[in-house]
């Protein structure tokens, strides 16, 4: 049953190259169906091989799988990519409980949104070009997270970077999509860097960049800061992919791209692979405590900043956006506190419930006629309720209202936070009674108050129709994650411990978890001081954006402008870097470098036409030439004899 | 007595019978007593590919005179198919054989069968097999009937075969001639065409120039070892020193002569643009595949295996050859005009990569230079092999021009030739790229200036590659007044120089009136770097090169300089800057002789590329599509997985038989 695990990939990628291939001839629907298949039979391949994984003993649950699956870091593997000196790239797969997990939900959670993209991009002039990348998408997902190295973890990070940018610009004919596409891809290089240098390091001390292998020689890395370094190097690129300080800005405008991509790409999956990766390579963070503080202390701030901006967003899905960023900023909060469990514990529920809430909001867009702004919507309990009650199970979710999803995963993380630093914990705290607003403050604009869709705009664009509901193939999703937001939290309740996530991810992450010093009343205290916290913000957005969608006193310039963030990079980087650009561009690229390319290739010219004149053509001057050669290297050698 | 007696049956006089009997009988005793020749003990499976190879060769000689004419071409292609899937199978089952038992030498230590030889076999194997795929299309489209191209490749093939298996001078020889003789007749098959005979011609003279010089060679080590097997000359230099080495090293350097001129080594390179150019493309592709695969095999072993003792004389000449014959190559390429004669240059600077591994002189240097004949095979056979097609009927719409637009007109057949391309160029993901990486490598390890030499040649070379590939994506320029070509209507207005001057200024005229921006793609940037890159598209397309220039209408193609814009003014160079262009890209004017140079020119026998261009797609036979999707998946797969092709080069020269 383990073996189902080398067809979870294959199956993205056979529907990506039917897709490509064919896509046009078949067009509408069946395209996504296709798709859609493509991934729900990876899905299945996943839930084999977790069956098959559960059904080995917990200490043998780490496994390289290439033509078989053996356990450690077999030597084993497909093929050796790369044999140079002394790189030797052996590619397997690494399956255990975490890229179990993984799989599990990015399969689970990308199928679904599969199927409702078919319903959402109805009629679309690339409707197969889409499921190309969707399927493209999934594929590359999959290889990040099952490669047994860091080189192909790469390969699939870069995939799903290049995905990411196709789709933001997926309507690329605007520019603000063409551009939010480059930005994307701009910042993500700027992680990658530092993904390049970890790997450089890493391969330079421990001659290996195959995972089990470098955690078996980690002491290597130890000493001169080497080991915070390579782990800060790591963590940039996590920046850059899970987008937090400093590189969060993109994906709030990666927003231009469809809402199922937002909800796949920008919400659920992709951007949690920073977080994974910072996970999967959890044995060199523990070697570095100052790494871990830098982790922590930017996964904090990240949560606060992007919590108190997305107060103040009027576009439905940049509020959501923030909101994404925010949640990952928990997350890497509780990487950088060693609370593992804990992260993936959020990654998982954050999946649903933050795929749901931007699946909600594309049923509410596609019903609006591609309307985004918040206070042009309202009272839409009334004319979609399907929407209307996932979308409210999600907003408690998200807001940690008990007993939903998101209680007990952002509980657990700040139980831990609580157990390592108090400063940490306060801003965490202060963050989840923003997050509570803000998610209420969008589900009050958009489902409750008066129906101001049916007004015209301020600004003098008429009135919407009247919304309809989402066809079926919408709604079914909607209602699956559903559920799972409302129940996933079961999956590691606190008081509960055979059976949970703590525990089946204990074969890769032990049991580092600082909350297991608490004793129960403590834990019990702070469970309470959620539930206020939460229910509090909540009752103050319900006080607050019942009624009114105006309240200009609590949306300042300074968080709708993301606190000047990007005109503070602007500024100092945009500017001086297009000087430095043009600069450089006259002087030393079109005089300098252009100048010594252009004389080279004249010189190369120049001799080339110089010497093609001995080519006559005519056979006595090309034997006088052999003659003449032959001549050389017999002086030459006869010179050399004894 | 089995002469004698059917000749007595027929009737000839029983005396003469008799006497001829009697001679017979006299002779042997005569034999017999003055000494037995030892004939030696022959395994036949040692020469197994070669016996297949040669043997389908004269079964398909008389078979061929057998069937219809009509027919003859079809049995020919099949039949060699069929026995070069043949020797293929019989040299992988020699593979299979010396990987699990190791190497041995046959036929009294004449031939040696090793991981070497089986890797030389199976290559030339699968040259031949592809090579008789894209003839197949060529001889039916110059109706060019019989079996006799067929039979002559796979004699030639097997005479790479034989040098690849060699333990002897002699037999090393023996290879070279059969491989050359069968290659000089192959050059003059087309014999419709002029320059195939000259071609032939020139090849013939100087090969057989070079075997002359190969002969003295071997007589004069010979004559200074007393052997001429490769396995005794390296025992008789390892226990032996001699006191005057002076006969030895001199025929060591007209060995090294004659294998040089094989492989198309500078100074010894003359022929090849000549002769690559006036054969026919086929015999084009199977002589820069075959010939330098034999050749490269027996320098290797000969150099490697038998005067290793004598490695720091030879070094340093194999050092000279190798940068000469990189630079040249390279430099050469760059201003070329015909594709097959470009195609020439760049495989005489894939030579100078080969002999990185060989002037190396380590395992690695063997294994690296085997990879990269491995490699070097497949993308060479495939470019000719789209060369061939892209020929047309007379094979002669060679000129670079005509490669304009391909990629519109016939897009997977230009996707093919752009992947072959940047292989040869050693894009990533491609053979290409393993094959100079594993050479280079080799050669760092103990000679860093050669290595960087090498990288400077395939930066040169980058430029000639990439320059058939961007014009083959560049749309033919718009030129509606050009009688015969067609541009339809709704192609968009490349960006660059090919929008033609007038059009541009005209643009750029009507714009400033309205006061508003140019309509460019976003990408572009500002108008500067506009300019920048038409400029830079002007010069790589060769916009302004005679043959474009008459495409657009001659008399129009001067633009009075005060009727353009100022970004105008600058795509278009100055008048004389572009007479000194065309200078340096191309010969244009009427052919000056018979020399082969003036066709480098464009002229000659070259097709008119407005006629080309104006008669639509051209056509490919499926088999040569097969042939050509062959190459190119060998070259992508193994590119993106090199793990295997490097272990089996890798495992072909541990197991050389020293």
């Amino acid at each position: 049953m383990l073996h189902a695990v080398f067809l979870m990939p294959l199956f993205p990628l056979a529907g990506f190259v039917v897709l490509l291939a064919f896509g046009r001839r078949i067009g509408e629907p069946i395209a996504g169906w296709i798709g859609t298949s493509a991934v729900a039979a990876a899905f299945v391949s996943a839930c084999i091989t977790l069956v098959g994984l559960a059904n080995q003993p917990s200490s043998a649950r780490q496994l390289t799988c290439s033509d078989s699956c053996a356990r450690g870091a077999s030597g084993h593997a497909f093929f050796t990519w790369i044999p140079v000196g002394g790189l030797h790239v052996k590619v397997a797969i690494l399956l255990d409980p975490l890229s179990m997990t993984m799989a599990m939900f990015v399969t689970g959670v990308s199928m679904l949104i599969h199927l409702y993209s078919i319903g959402y991009m109805k009629g679309d002039r690339d409707f197969t070009k889409f499921f190309v990348y969707l399927n493209a998408f999934v594929f590359s997902m999959l290889v990040l997270v099952l490669a047994n190295n860091l080189l192909v973890t790469f390969v699939g990070w870069e995939g799903v970077g290049v995905c990411s940018y196709w789709l933001i610009s997926f309507w690329f004919h605007r520019d603000s999509a063409a551009s939010a596409g480059k930005k994307a891809f701009i910042y993500n290089r700027i992680g990658d860097a530092g993904f390049l240098l970890a790997m450089f390091l890493i391969f330079s001390k421990t001659g290996t960049l195959t995972y089990l292998t470098v955690f078996a020689h980690r002491h290597l890395l130890v000493g001169g800061g080497t080991m915070t370094a390579a782990v800060l190097l790591l963590f940039l690129a996590a920046t850059g992919k899970s987008a937090q300080i400093p590189l969060f800005n993109w994906l709030p405008d990666a927003m231009e791209g469809p809402t199922p991509v937002s909800a796949l790409i920008h919400a659920a999956t992709m951007v949690t692979a920073g977080v994974y990766l910072m996970v999967r390579v959890n044995p060199l963070l523990a070697l570095s405590p100052d790494a871990m503080w830098v982790i922590a202390a930017i996964g904090g701030a990240t949560a606060f900043v992007a919590a108190t901006i997305a107060c103040a967003q009027q576009d439905i899905k940049k509020a959501l956006a923030f909101s994404t960023v925010s949640q990952i900023g928990y997350m890497v909060l509780a990487v950088g506190t060693g609370a593992y469990v804990a992260a993936i514990f959020l990654m998982v529920c954050h999946a649903f419930y933050k795929g749901l809430l931007f699946l909600g909001a594309g049923s509410v867009i596609h019903g609006l006629e591609d309307e985004q702004d918040m206070k042009r919507m309202g009272g839409l309990r009334r004319t979609m309720p399907w929407t209307f009650v996932t979308f409210l199970t999600a907003w408690l979710a998200l807001a940690a209202i008990p007993p939903f999803a998101g209680f007990w995963a952002k509980g657990d993380i700040l139980a831990n936070v609580y157990g390592k630093t108090l400063v940490l914990y306060a801003l965490g705290l202060l963050t989840a009674f923003f997050t509570a607003y803000y998610m209420s403050r969008i589900y009050f604009l958009t489902f409750t108050g008066r129906e101001r869709w049916a007004e015209p705009a301020p600004d003098g664009r008429p009135a919407h129709h009247r919304p309809h509901e989402s066809p079926w193939i919408m709604r079914a999703p909607l209602v699956v994650l559903s559920f799972f937001a409302v129940f996933a939290g079961a999956v590691n309740l606190p008081w509960v411990h055979t059976g949970t996530l703590g525990q089946w991810l204990a074969p890769v992450l032990g049991n580092r978890l600082f909350n297991a010093h608490e004793s129960p009343t403590e834990l019990i205290w702070l469970a309470v001081a959620d539930g206020i916290v939460a229910v509090g913000a909540a009752y103050a957005a319900w006080r607050i954006w019942r009624r009114t969608s105006e309240r200009p006193a609590l949306e300042p310039a300074f968080l709708q402008r993301v606190w000047y963030w990007d005109n503070v990079y602007d500024a100092v980087i945009g500017r001086p870097g297009q000087v430095v650009a043009r600069v450089y561009a006259v002087m030393v690229d079109g005089r300098l470098i252009d100048g010594a390319v252009n004389g080279v290739a004249r010189l190369v010219r120049s001799t080339g036409s110089g010497v093609r004149r001995i080519q006559t053509g005519f056979v006595r001057n090309y034997v006088l030439g052999i003659a003449l050669g032959m001549a050389a290297i017999l002086a030459f050698m006869l010179s050399r004899t004894k | 007595m089995s002469i004698a007696h059917p000749l007595a049956g027929r009737g000839s006089t029983p005396s003469r019978a008799v006497l001829l009997a009697h001679a017979v009988a006299a002779h042997r005793t005569r034999a017999a007593d003055v000494a037995r020749i030892a004939t030696p003990h022959i395994r036949y499976e040692a020469i197994l590919p070669e016996i297949v190879m040669l043997g389908g060769a004269v079964l398909l000689l008389a078979v061929g005179a057998l069937v219809e004419r009509q027919l003859r071409v079809r049995v020919a292609t099949f039949g060699t198919l069929a026995v070069s899937a043949g020797a293929l199978g019989v040299s992988l089952w020699q593979w299979a054989d010396v990987t699990s038992h190791g190497g041995f030498s046959a036929v009294d230590h004449a031939v040696v069968v090793d991981g070497f030889s089986a890797l030389v076999n199976i290559l030339v194997s699968c040259a031949m097999f592809l090579t008789a795929l894209v003839a197949d299309g060529y001889l039916r489209r110059e109706r060019v009937e019989g079996a006799e191209f067929h039979v002559l490749a796979m004699v030639s093939a097997s005479g790479a075969m034989i040098m690849g298996s060699a333990n002897d001078l002699i037999v090393i020889f023996l290879g070279l001639e059969i491989l050359s003789i069968a290659l000089y007749v192959l050059a003059a098959f087309n014999h419709r065409r002029a320059a195939s005979g000259e071609a032939a011609l020139k090849y013939f003279i100087m090969g057989s120039f070079s075997s002359a010089v190969f002969v003295y060679g071997i007589a004069l080590v010979y004559g200074a070892t007393g052997t001429s097997n490769l396995a005794q000359i390296a025992g008789f230099l390892s226990t032996h020193v001699l006191t005057s080495d002076g006969l030895l090293l001199a025929g060591m350097t007209l060995l090294m002569v004659g294998f040089a001129f094989k492989v198309a080594a500078v100074p010894f390179h003359m022929w090849t643009p000549d002769v690559y150019q006036g054969s026919p493309s086929p015999v084009t592709g199977f002589m820069a595949a075959v010939a330098k695969v034999g050749a490269f095999a027996a320098f290797l072993r000969v150099f490697v295996s038998s005067f290793e003792q004598l490695r720091v004389d030879w070094q340093p000449i194999i050092y000279g050859i190798a940068v000469a014959t990189l630079l040249l190559g390279a430099g050469l390429a760059v201003v070329q005009r015909d594709v097959k004669r470009m195609l020439a240059y760049s495989s005489i600077n894939h030579a100078g990569f080969i002999l990185l591994g060989l002037q190396a002189a380590t395992a690695r240097g063997v294994s690296a230079s085997l990879y990269y004949l491995f490699a070097y095979t497949f993308m060479v056979i495939g470019s000719f092999a789209v060369v061939t097609v892209l020929g047309r009927r007379g094979d002669a719409a060679h000129d670079i021009a005509s490669y304009r637009g391909l990629a519109r007109r016939q897009p997977l057949l230009a996707l093919m030739f752009a992947v072959l391309l940047l292989a040869q160029a050693g894009a990533p993901f491609t053979t290409g790229l393993w094959a100079k990486l594993q050479v280079i490598l080799a050669s760092v390890d103990h000679s860093v200036p050669l290595a960087v030499i090498a990288m400077l040649s395939a930066a040169i070379a980058v430029f000639f590659y990439l320059r058939v590939a961007v014009l083959m994506y560049t749309p033919v320029p718009l030129a509606g007044a050009t009688p015969g070509v067609e541009v339809p209507a709704e192609e968009p207005v490349p960006l660059g120089k090919s929008v033609a001057p007038r059009a541009l200024a005209a643009a750029e005229l009507a714009v400033a009136g309205a006061g508003g921006t140019r309509a460019r793609p976003l990408w572009t940037g500002d108008e500067r770097n506009i300019v920048a890159i038409d400029r830079m598209n002007a010069g790589l397309l060769l916009d302004d090169d005679p043959m474009t220039l008459a495409l657009e209408g001659a008399g129009e193609g001067a633009v009075p300089q005060g009727a353009l814009g100022e970004g105008a003014q600058a795509v278009s160079p100055p008048s004389s800057d572009a007479e000194r262009e065309r200078m340096l890209v191309g010969e244009s004017g009427p052919p000056r002789s018979l020399a082969f140079d003036t066709l480098a020119g464009g002229r000659g026998e070259t097709l008119d590329v407005a006629n080309v261009l104006a008669t639509g797609p051209a056509r490919v036979p499926p088999l040569s599509a097969v042939a050509i999707g062959l190459c190119v998946a060998v070259t992508v797969v193994l590119g993106f997985w090199p793990g295997p092709l490097t272990a089996f080069a890798h495992h072909a020269t541990l197991l050389f038989q020293r």
